[in-house]
Parts: C-alpha cells; sequence; structure tokens
C-alpha cells in the first residue's frame, strides 16, 4: 500500500492560555482533495501553519510519505513540495505581483521568468492578474489571485489553501474546482480549507472537522448533508435567518450619474453610476473584486471627495463634498473590508477603536470619558457575543471574525439611518456570519437602508431584497432578489448585460441625461 | 545559532526591559573602551554614572540640562507618534533663542523697568511663537509640496545656524564685546527666576514637568491626541474615521516646534544671559534620543533625559577628571541608542537557540 502523502499524529500545540490543536490527526491521501473544516478559532489556521512549518507543535508527529519530517520553515515545507495560499495575505505592499512571487520561490531565477510564469499560470486558470503591478494597488480579491498563482508556480505536491474561492465568481470557482480537480489527479493532494459546506460537498474526497482544537470526526462529505456538516462543525444546525417582507420607505441614499476618473492608474475609473437605496431595504452590489468596488465605497463613505456635492445624496441632501464625520453626524454608518489597519487601529484596543466612528464618550473640550467609553465597548462585546479579553484588548489580538462582529457591531450600535457594509462576512465562520446577517436584516426592519457590497453570492441572494452587479466600473440594473437566478448574475459580473434587462432599471445613461 | 521567531502578541516585559538591557549594554561598552583607552574602568564609569548626581548641586545640574531635554523631548515624541518624522529640533530650539534671546535684547537696551516673574511668560511666547514659525516652514511644505518633512527640518537646522552667527556676528553683536560673536549680556530682569541660590536650575524645569502632565494627558486622555496616534499608526483607519492628516501635520509640527522654541529661550535667557554661536550643545538631536529611549512617552521623556543629561555632564567631567576626549558623551548616545534599537527587537520577537544542522 501506498504511504500517505501526508500523515499527522498527535499534534498539539498550546499558546499561554488556549490549546489550539489538541490531539490532532489527519491523513492525506496522494491526488486526494481533503477538506479542513471548522469554525474560526477551532485550531484550522495554528493547524496550516504547523505543516507548512512557520509554528512548531508542543508534541506530535509529521509524516510526509511515509517518513517523518520535522518541518522547520516555510523554507524546507517548499523544499518537501509543500505550498500554501494564506488567508491572510503575506506580500509586500511597495514591491510588484512578479517581485512579489520572485521573493516567495526557493528557486534562482530571473525576474522575466517569473513573469511569464505567473502569465501562463494565470492564463491557465483563467484568473486575471497584471505581474507588474504593485500589490498596494490590488484589491483584497486580486491580492490572493496573487497567492493562489504563487503556490501553483512551485508545482507543489501538497497544496494548502485557505478560503480561495470567496472571491470568485460562480464560473471561476467552477473553473478553479476544474483545475483543483486536475491538479489532484497528476497526483499533487490538497488542503482544502473552507466554511462553505456546499463546495466542500462538491469538491472534496475526504473531510476532517474541527472544534475546539479537536478532531470532530473524519467524513465523505460526498455522503453527508449541509446540516450534517454543520452539526459536526459548531454542534448545531446554523440558525435560520427571519426573513420579513420589506417595507421599502424613502429614498436614504442616492448616487446620481456618477462618474469618476481612476484615482491612480491602476485604479478602476466609474462610469455614471446611478443606485437608490430607500429606508427598510436591503440593496446587494455582487461583483468579482477590483471592478470599481473600492472606489465606489470611498465615493460613498467620505473617503473620496472628488464627486461633485449632487453627485452623492444623503436624505435628500447633497453630500459629495462632505467628509466622513460629517456624513455620521447626518446617520451614515460604513463597515470598511479591510479590519485590521482601516475599520480598527491595530494596536489601540477595542475601547478606543471606539472613537474612530463614535463620539458618544467625549465629553466638552474633546476629553474621554474612559468609563463611559469602557462600558460602551464592554455594551458592544456583550451585545454581539465578541469572544475578547475585554474592552482592553488590542483590536490586533481579535481573531478576524471577532474583530468583524465588533467592528459591524460598532456601527449596528450607533442606530445608522443608513449602513453601507462592504464584505460583511469575509473571512468569518459560519455562526458569525449568521449572526452579523442577522443583525443586518434587524436592522433593515427597523427602517435602517443598507447597501451591501460583497462577493460571496450566497450571502447577496440570502440577505438583499435587490441587486446591481458591478462590472468596469459601471452598475447594473437592479433585479428583485427572487426573480435573479445564478446565471444570470454571473453574467453581469463579466459585464454582459442590457440596459433593458432587470426591468426597473433607473438613471439609464441616455442622451442628455 | 540564534533564530528569532516572531512573538504572538508583543512582550510587555521587554517592552519595560529594553531600555534597561540597553542601559546595561552601553554600559558593558564604556567599560571595554576605557580599558582600550588604558584608563580604569571603574573610575571612567564612576564619573558618568555616579559623579552626575552626588550633591544638591550636581543634581540641580541635571535639572538644568533636563529642561530643554524634556521639552524638545515632548514635542518630538508627538511628532513621531502620528508618523512625521521632525528630525530638526535643533533649529526650532535656535530660533526659539534667537526670539526669547532677541526679547531680552530689546529690554536691555531699552532699558525697560518689568520684574523676571512678569519677563517669564513673554519669554515663553516669544520662544514658542519662533520655534513654531521654523517648523510651520516644514508643516507648510510638506503640506503643500509633499516635501520630505525628515530632509526639510535637517536642512533647516543649517539655516538656522546660519541665522544665528549672522545675528551675533552682525547686527546683534555687542559694540564693546572686543569684536566676538555674541551679543551684549543680558539685563538681570531677563534672566529665567531661579530655584534656590547658588544653583542654576531655573524655573523652566518645572514648567517643563507642567508641560509633560500636559502632554500626558493629551496624549493619552483626549480626543485630538487620539487622533494624532490613529494617523501615525494606520493612516487609512484616520481616513476612514474622517480625521484630517492635515491638521495632525500642523498640530504636531507647532507644537513640537513651539516646545523646541521655548527650550531655546529658556537656555539663551537662563544659563546664559546671552546670545552666542554655541546657545545649543546639540540639544535638539540629543532629544530624539531621548524621545526613543523614553518610548515616545511623557513620563519616559523625563527619565531619559535625565539619563542623557548624565552623559552630558559625564562627558564634562571625563574630559577634566580623567582626561578622556568629549567626544565620548556622542559615542555613549549613539551606542545607547543603537543598543536600544536592537533590544527592541525582543519586544515582538524572542530568540530561539537551535542547534545547526
Amino acid at each position: 500500500m501506498i504511504a500517505p502523502r501526508l500523515q499527522l499524529q498527535h499534534v498539539t500545540k498550546r499558546y499561554a492560555d488556549v490549546v489550539a490543536n489538541d490531539d490532532v490527526a489527519l491523513t492525506v491521501q496522494p491526488g486526494e482533495i481533503h477538506a479542513v473544516l471548522g469554525e474560526n478559532g477551532a485550531g484550522k489556521s495554528t493547524l496550516m501553519k504547523i505543516i507548512y512549518g512557520a509554528v512548531r507543535p508542543d508534541a506530535g508527529e509529521i509524516h510526509w510519505n511515509g517518513l517523518p519530517v520535522h518541518v522547520r520553515s516555510p523554507q524546507e515545507a517548499r523544499e518537501l513540495g509543500i505550498a500554501m495560499v494564506f488567508q491572510h495575505f503575506s506580500l509586500f505592499d511597495t514591491l510588484t505581483v512578479a517581485e512579489n512571487v520572485l521573493l516567495g520561490l526557493s528557486r534562482r531565477v530571473s525576474l522575466q521568468e517569473v513573469t511569464e510564469g505567473i502569465r501562463e499560470k494565470a492564463a491557465e486558470y483563467g484568473l486575471a492578474l497584471d505581474p507588474g503591478r504593485p500589490v498596494h494597488t490590488l484589491s483584497v480579491g486580486e491580492r490572493q489571485r496573487v497567492e493562489i498563482v504563487r503556490a501553483m508556480l512551485a508545482d507543489p505536491k501538497l497544496l494548502i489553501l485557505d478560503e480561495p474561492t470567496s472571491v470568485l465568481t460562480p464560473q471561476a470557482v467552477e473553473r478553479l474546482f476544474a483545475t483543483l480537480r486536475q491538479l489532484a489527479a497528476t497526483g499533487c493532494s490538497i488542503l482544502y480549507i473552507s466554511h462553505k459546506l456546499d463546495e466542500i460537498r462538491t469538491l472534496c474526497h475526504r473531510c476532517t472537522v474541527l472544534r475546539g482544537g479537536k478532531v470532530m470526526g473524519v467524513c465523505d462529505p460526498t455522503e453527508e448533508s449541509t446540516a450534517s456538516l454543520s452539526r459536526l462543525m459548531i454542534g448545531a444546525e446554523p440558525p435560520r435567518l427571519l426573513h420579513r417582507a420589506p417595507r421599502p420607505g424613502p429614498v436614504a441614499l442616492a448616487l446620481r450619474e456618477l462618474s469618476l476618473p481612476r484615482p491612480d492608474r491602476f485604479g478602476v475609473a466609474l462610469d455614471r453610476i446611478s443606485l437608490e437605496v430607500c429606508a427598510g431595504e436591503i440593496v446587494g452590489i455582487a461583483g468579482v473584486s477590483g471592478n470599481g468596488q473600492q472606489e465606489l465605497l470611498s465615493v460613498l463613505s467620505g473617503e473620496d471627495l472628488r464627486a461633485e456635492a449632487g453627485a452623492v445624496e444623503l436624505l435628500g441632501r447633497p453630500v459629495g463634498r462632505r467628509g466622513p464625520r460629517a456624513r455620521r453626524r447626518l446617520g451614515l454608518h460604513f463597515v470598511p473590508e479591510e479590519r485590521l489597519g482601516r475599520g480598527a487601529v491595530p494596536t489601540l484596543s477595542l475601547a478606543q477603536n471606539l472613537l474612530l466612528t463614535r463620539e458618544e464618550s467625549l465629553r466638552p473640550l474633546g476629553w474621554i470619558d474612559r468609563g463611559a467609553l469602557t462600558a460602551q465597548a464592554a455594551g458592544i462585546i456583550e451585545r454581539f457575543r465578541v469572544k475578547a479579553p475585554g474592552p482592553a484588548a488590542p483590536a490586533k489580538s481579535l481573531s478576524g471574525g471577532n474583530l468583524q462582529k465588533y467592528i459591524v457591531g460598532r456601527e449596528i450600535d450607533a442606530a445608522p439611518r443608513v449602513l453601507v457594509v462592504s464584505q460583511p462576512t469575509w473571512g468569518v465562520d459560519v455562526g458569525a456570519a449568521a449572526q452579523i446577517r442577522g443583525e443586518l436584516l434587524a436592522l433593515r426592519d427597523a427602517g435602517c437602508a443598507v447597501l451591501m457590497v460583497s462577493e460571496e453570492l450566497e450571502e447577496l441572494f440570502e440577505v438583499s431584497d435587490r441587486l446591481h452587479v458591478i462590472a468596469k466600473g459601471r452598475l447594473s440594473p437592479s433585479v428583485a432578489t427572487p426573480a435573479a437566478t445564478l446565471e444570470q448574475i454571473g453574467q453581469w459580473m463579466s459585464g454582459l448585460w442590457s440596459e433593458a434587462e432587470g426591468g426597473a432599471a433607473r438613471g439609464s445613461p441616455g442622451e442628455g441625461t | 545559532m540564534i533564530r528569532f521567531e516572531a512573538r504572538p502578541a508583543p512582550s510587555r516585559l521587554m517592552s519595560a526591559l529594553s531600555p534597561l538591557v540597553a542601559l546595561l549594554a552601553t554600559v558593558a561598552v564604556a567599560a571595554l573602551l576605557f580599558l582600550a583607552l588604558g584608563k580604569d574602568p571603574v573610575q571612567g564609569l564612576s564619573v558618568f554614572l555616579v559623579e552626575p548626581l552626588r550633591g544638591a548641586r550636581a543634581l540641580s545640574e541635571i535639572g538644568l540640562k533636563s529642561t530643554p531635554l524634556i521639552l524638545c523631548a515632548l514635542g518630538l515624541s508627538l511628532c513621531y507618534r502620528s508618523n512625521v518624522w521632525n528630525i530638526g529640533a535643533e533649529g526650532q530650539f535656535l530660533l526659539g533663542a534667537i526670539g526669547g534671546g532677541g526679547l531680552a535684547l530689546w529690554v536691555t537696551a531699552g532699558e525697560l523697568a518689568i520684574s523676571r516673574w512678569a519677563f517669564f511668560p513673554l519669554l515663553i511666547l516669544a520662544g514658542a511663537a519662533a520655534g513654531a514659525a521654523w517648523a510651520a516652514i516644514v508643516a507648510l511644505l510638506r503640506d503643500r509640496f509633499h516635501a520630505s518633512e525628515i530632509l526639510v527640518s535637517l536642512m533647516l537646522v543649517y539655516v538656522a545656524n546660519l541665522v544665528l552667527s549672522y545675528l551675533v556676528f552682525g547686527p546683534w553683536k555687542d559694540p564693546h564685546g572686543w569684536n566676538f560673536p555674541q551679543t551684549m549680556s543680558f539685563a538681570e530682569a531677563t534672566a529665567v527666576p531661579r530655584l534656590a541660590r547658588g544653583m542654576r536650575l531655573h524655573a523652566g524645569f518645572p514648567f517643563a514637568l507642567l508641560v509633560t502632565a500636559a502632554a500626558w494627558l493629551f496624549t493619552f486622555r483626549t480626543y485630538r491626541g487620539l487622533q494624532l496616534q490613529v494617523g501615525g499608526a494606520a493612516p487609512a483607519a484616520a481616513r476612514y474615521a474622517g480625521f484630517s492628516a492635515r491638521s495632525s501635520l500642523w498640530t504636531v509640527l507647532l507644537t513640537s516646534g513651539a516646545l523646541a522654541g521655548i527650550a531655546g529661550a529658556f537656555e539663551a535667557a537662563g544659563p546664559m544671559g546671552q546670545l552666542t554661536p554655541h546657545v545649543s550643545t546639540g540639544y535638539g538631536f540629543t532629544a530624539i534620543i531621548v524621545a526613543f529611549v523614553g518610548r515616545l512617552h511623557p513620563l519616559g521623556c523625563v527619565l531619559g533625559s535625565g539619563l542623557l543629561s548624565m552623559f552630558l555632564i559625564g562627558g564634562e567631567l571625563a574630559q577634566s577628571r580623567v582626561g578622556l576626549p568629549a567626544a565620548l558623551t556622542g559615542v555613549f548616545q549613539g551606542v545607547l541608542l543603537l543598543a536600544l534599537l536592537a533590544c527592541d527587537t525582543l519586544i515582538h520577537y524572542r530568540p530561539r537557540w537551535t542547534s545547526t544542522r
């Protein structure tokens, strides 16, 4: 019998006060697509870092092709033939895509060769990627593409993918799956980390479920139902969302024929975008990242003030020239896509991070009432069930999902009249995602106008009342979610729509408007 | 072989210990240096570490030298926390000396009747205005033309030096001063009030401590202070929150310029009592080290100022008592800063001893 490609036994890793991995066993056969399923904080990331040599286990054995190994560093892992696509990217902002990829390769090759390699792989897997672009100009989705292509370039024997599909169109997910299956057929093993149960059931051969650092079970996902997988993962079925019929009120947020040149040479120009969001409805914007979402959101939040005053209308007032604080005072709150560094300052405490968007604990002369601030933070932590040591914990000490709950909580707690939210559940586990979506629906029912930009179609279909698609800086007409199909939205995501489609296309760019 | 592994969270212990470890390393290097120069290391070290602390008079001298260091370092810490790299406190200090000295000269030449305590606040205002104006040039160039504040602030130090030289060699030269490049001695009334008879420590020291307390409250207890820190630590978060980067830039540069200017005014009016080309002994540059040794924290700046003052005084003593070159002070300052930056690595990384393969 052939030795397993990778076998872990009794792997344990403790941090100061938590056991991240407790006696974990994992076996991956050659050519197997093996899912690792678990909530945030279940120990998936730690386990992958141990395999990849970025973290040392306190105990346990690792066998690679039947031989015991000690993977001391990612360098050694790569030499063995292990490649990884991290959920949190390890890219240098100031370098180009090709330079970043070059840095990650063990072999000595020229930049020219790498550039060509990237072009080839990107074309092969249908990923649009310009090797010459500096990474800081890329959106989150595009950065992930860099990581995927970088991993593919090393021709690995084991490829670890951490939530890779969140940034792809349904069609592209199909293509990626086809590629992964093809890759697996050549004998490459794939460790696939995801919280999307449907994907795991379509793609993976085996599935190891983690909860609280322990292995809860190993199963064949094709023989399980979504509900049974969910039970293994969180010990319960995912909570059902309470979805009342929308009762749209007056228009709360509107864009009128917004056109803007691109902010830098790698940005996306916005082309005559018209949009209306009414009180009491959730409008979703689908699209592959890098199609103008960042630019659109900056205009809506007030970080980008290049728009004409009248192009952005908030509760009937022109606010195109007013900054984020002025818009917040009018009732517009915004949850950005990047949590650390934009939505929160990593080194400041949770309580201090409240002050980015909340001013209730300020006293005359800008004096900070620390008692009130701490109480306010503690209230949000409790209400949104954020797992955190307390209001004094620095933002960067929280897991991505918990920080996201805190940031979303911070904005929802402000009782906004308009909420613009980008990627509300990106990289967040099933339980937390359901909670966040539930809160968004509750906010809508309370009469708030919600605009949600997301790359997860499942989420958009679940929560939105109307859907737009953004592609190449243009916004499609809206379609009522119950009338929309996955195929139609997927096609729109490639920029293919006619203005007549969707029926109620408002502000269609006719002559003279 | 030693490898450095990232810690899951920054170590609080190392954060506190790092300056002490750096100080020990500096002492060790100093001892070796004394040995290499053929001096008794015990005697040499005691000149730097014990002598400056012996007796009330010695302590008052430390307070005297600490005063400009504290004021400059407080302003610089504020700048560095907001990611504005002002390294030209020396120039702002010199302009403050010119402003404060000029005011004292005007009072002296006009033989105006004024009491010391009435002149004290005027001196502060003159120094602050001159220092802030000098820093405003940096802010303006950075704001309007995106000029690097590092280069501009540093270059302006040399310009400030030339302005001072022009004044004391030219229009402000004492007509009865045998052509020495210095102004006439200022009137008694313009001196900074002294705290005790026979000691040079003056009212500037308690003023600096008051500013320390104010800086501490401002940085950690006010919205404005928080905005500055957010702008420094995460510019994207500041944009998201709607905190103005321009207003932060102006605030920190004007504040640090004003504080350095006040230090310069005190120095001209206080211990010196006249303007010469040598009104500063590099306080503005030494304050950069103070700010980092003090962890960019106001209270740390006070402690760091005390330490660096010991080095300054020890350097003078080493020259006269042990016959060592005065340049040693600079060497020790440099070693201390390097050792500190090296030790700071340990806050975020922990060493691991691994056997070589």
